[in-house]
């Protein structure tokens, strides 16, 4: 029964179902590693080790029962983004430092329904506005494989914990990298399904058109396995979408022979690194080998995603932002002379630089005589960046590239300099600004330190991502590399 | 282009943002440089291009207009601040 923190959920699942270990002694063995390891990570902001036990106990008792959900006795970490009933939902934010959220997002219901076991929230960039899991008010979480470094964001946490072998998955959301670029940085899969695919009920809106559920494992398999739970239509989230959810561990055997994958020149300029770009190149023609053809292909507009995305996402955060007012939930300011010294005193109290950052760039954008300078001259670029994309799927089945630019920055590095943080995203805010499904893959070390493959796939075809990324890891086995400190 | 102080100060007004002295002179900086950053996107060739409204090209979903949920506000008003008799109270705003 011992090295149960390095298993994989399919693993885990092997091992509960044949009466190996119980539930409650995997969350056991889990809550102690937390214990033992996170006040060097600070990857979790709460940890819910009698609630976790408890589930873990029915989890048992299901089981025994013959009532076994599909991901019974599991044990998983959600994002501090995804509101739990009875637990405190922070989105990393001295705003929300005192909310006890009231119900559960869908997300976290269908996990829990399934049987899986909550073992805490995760650390992240305060509303998911960063790249680095600096701008959280809990402070920055630690890269497991150099504690100097950032883990990237803004779901540093769950990707931090799941590369520490602190859970064996988590819960996380992406508006325009934040699971696939801390993914690549941790050496961890991270995948952002199609928008619509998951539902954004309960989860704390940051940029609604952008904002995306997904998850953070160490094998696709086991993406598979939670996003085919996650998925599916939820008339709670009017943006949810009504499409079939294919069975995405049985399509994870099919053979990628054949499959089309698409090369963007941009991808591979000046921006990126050089080994990254050669272990990039290696990634793709390991695909090749496998059946798969490579062609290049050309997106005009994509150099255009990052001052898209920075005009479109601040815009949207700025409207959901004006929620956090003093007076329904979250801080309040004391002693306000009048309502709007209680706005303002409270919103200036509780937000940190950079969510002040966005939401006043949002504001000026929106404002009037600036509009349509800004605003809608970047739903215009945004619609063709993603002509780019469904071009290029005429002819590819899937988009490769790197997930970043370069292996994880120090701590500190880029903070000070808003626009070199926002340049992290160049290869992943284009999937959010189409609506498309992405997913990010370990494919080697650069200096010691673990990068990702990027694929992005057509509207709907997770299943594409996740067939090919699979049949990349049954190859190779970076994924399975762990951190000397937390082997 | 770069913001003046005076453009940040009324900016803050809107979006209801009290900034310390400190806050206000590095947000005139760093909000110069990303407006500056984000107008790049003048230099794309937009004419006759519609505005993406959804990234599915979908319309929204409508619901029919019936009472769908219990009323919990006992249960939700205990994240508020300050609140009697079911209202949230606030600073007063009529004389």
């Amino acid at each position: 029964m011992t090295d149960l923190h390095a298993k994989s959920l399919t693993e885990l699942t092997a091992g509960l179902e044949s009466g190996e270990f119980s539930s409650v002694e995997l969350t056991q063995a889990l809550l102690e590693r937390i214990s033992a390891h996170d006040q060097t990570l600070n990857a979790l902001v709460t940890v819910t080790g009698d609630e976790a036990l408890a589930a873990a106990a029915r989890a048992d008792a299901d089981r025994a029962s013959g009532n076994a959900g599909v991901l019974n006795g599991l044990p998983i970490i959600h994002k501090d983004i995804f509101c739990t009933r009875g637990i405190k939902t922070t989105c990393g934010s001295k705003m929300l430092d005192n909310f006890i959220s009231p119900y559960d997002a869908t997300v976290v219901e269908r996990l829990g329904t399934a049987g899986a076991v909550v073992l805490g929230k995760a650390n992240m960039d305060e509303f998911a506005m960063g790249s680095s899991n600096e701008t959280s008010y809990f402070g920055p979480v630690k890269n497991p494989w150099d504690l100097e470094r950032s883990p990237g964001g803004s779901s540093g946490g769950s990707a931090a914990a799941v590369a520490a072998r602190l859970a064996p998955a988590a819960t996380a959301t992406d508006t325009g990298g934040s699971i696939r670029q801390p993914a690549a940085l941790t050496n961890t899969v991270g995948i952002k399904p199609t928008y619509g695919r998951v539902s954004r009920y309960g989860m704390i809106a940051f940029a609604s058109s952008l904002d995306q559920a997904g998850v953070i494992t160490r094998t696709v398999e086991d993406a598979a396995r939670l996003l085919g739970v996650m998925a599916g239509f939820d008339e709670r989230d009017s943006t949810c979408l009504n499409e079939p959810v294919p069975d995405y561990v049985a399509e994870l055997g099919n053979s990628i022979k054949g499959l089309k994958i698409g090369i963007v020149r941009q991808h591979f300029d000046e921006g990126l690194d050089a080994e990254c770009g050669v272990k990039v190149k290696e990634a793709i023609a390991a695909l090749e080998s496998l059946g798969a053809t490579a062609v290049e292909v050309d997106m005009p507009n994509i150099d255009l995603s990052v001052p898209t995305y920075y005009v479109v996402a601040p815009a949207e955060c700025s409207s959901n932002l004006s929620r956090f007012d003093g007076v329904r939930f979250g801080h309040r300011a004391e002693d306000p002379e009048d309502l709007y010294d209680l706005y303002a005193r409270s919103r200036g109290e509780g937000f940190g630089d950079e969510v002040k950052r966005r939401i006043m760039t949002g504001t000026y954008v929106l404002s009037a005589g600036y509009y349509d300078a800004y605003y809608l001259k970047a739903q215009q670029v945004r619609h063709l960046i993603a002509d780019d994309f469904k071009k290029a799927f005429q002819d590819v089945d899937i988009i490769a590239g790197p997930t970043t630019p370069t292996p994880a920055f120090k701590l500190g590095d880029k903070i000070d300099d808003p626009i070199t943080m926002y340049l992290n995203d160049i290869y992943t805010i284009g999937a959010n600004l189409g609506g498309f499904p992405a997913l990010s893959v370990p494919c080697g070390f650069v200096k010691d330190l673990p990068i990702g493959l990027h694929l992005v796939g057509h509207h709907f075809d997770e299943s594409a991502l996740l067939r090919c990324a699979h049949a990349y890891q049954q190859e190779t086995d970076w994924h399975t590399a762990c951190p000397e400190a937390f082997k | 282009m770069s913001l003046d102080k005076d453009q940040v100060q009324q900016i803050a007004a809107l979006a209801r943002l009290e900034l310390k002295p400190a806050e206000h002179a590095e947000l005139v900086d760093k909000l110069s440089k990303i407006v500056d950053f984000v107008a790049h996107l003048s230099e794309a060739d937009t004419s006759g291009v519609v505005p993406m409204a959804h990234p599915l090209d979908v319309a929204q979903r409508l619901r029919p207009d019936v009472v769908t949920e219990p009323n919990e506000r006992d249960r939700f008003q205990q994240n508020a601040p300050s609140v009697t008799g079911g209202l949230y109270l606030v600073p007063k705003v009529i004389e």
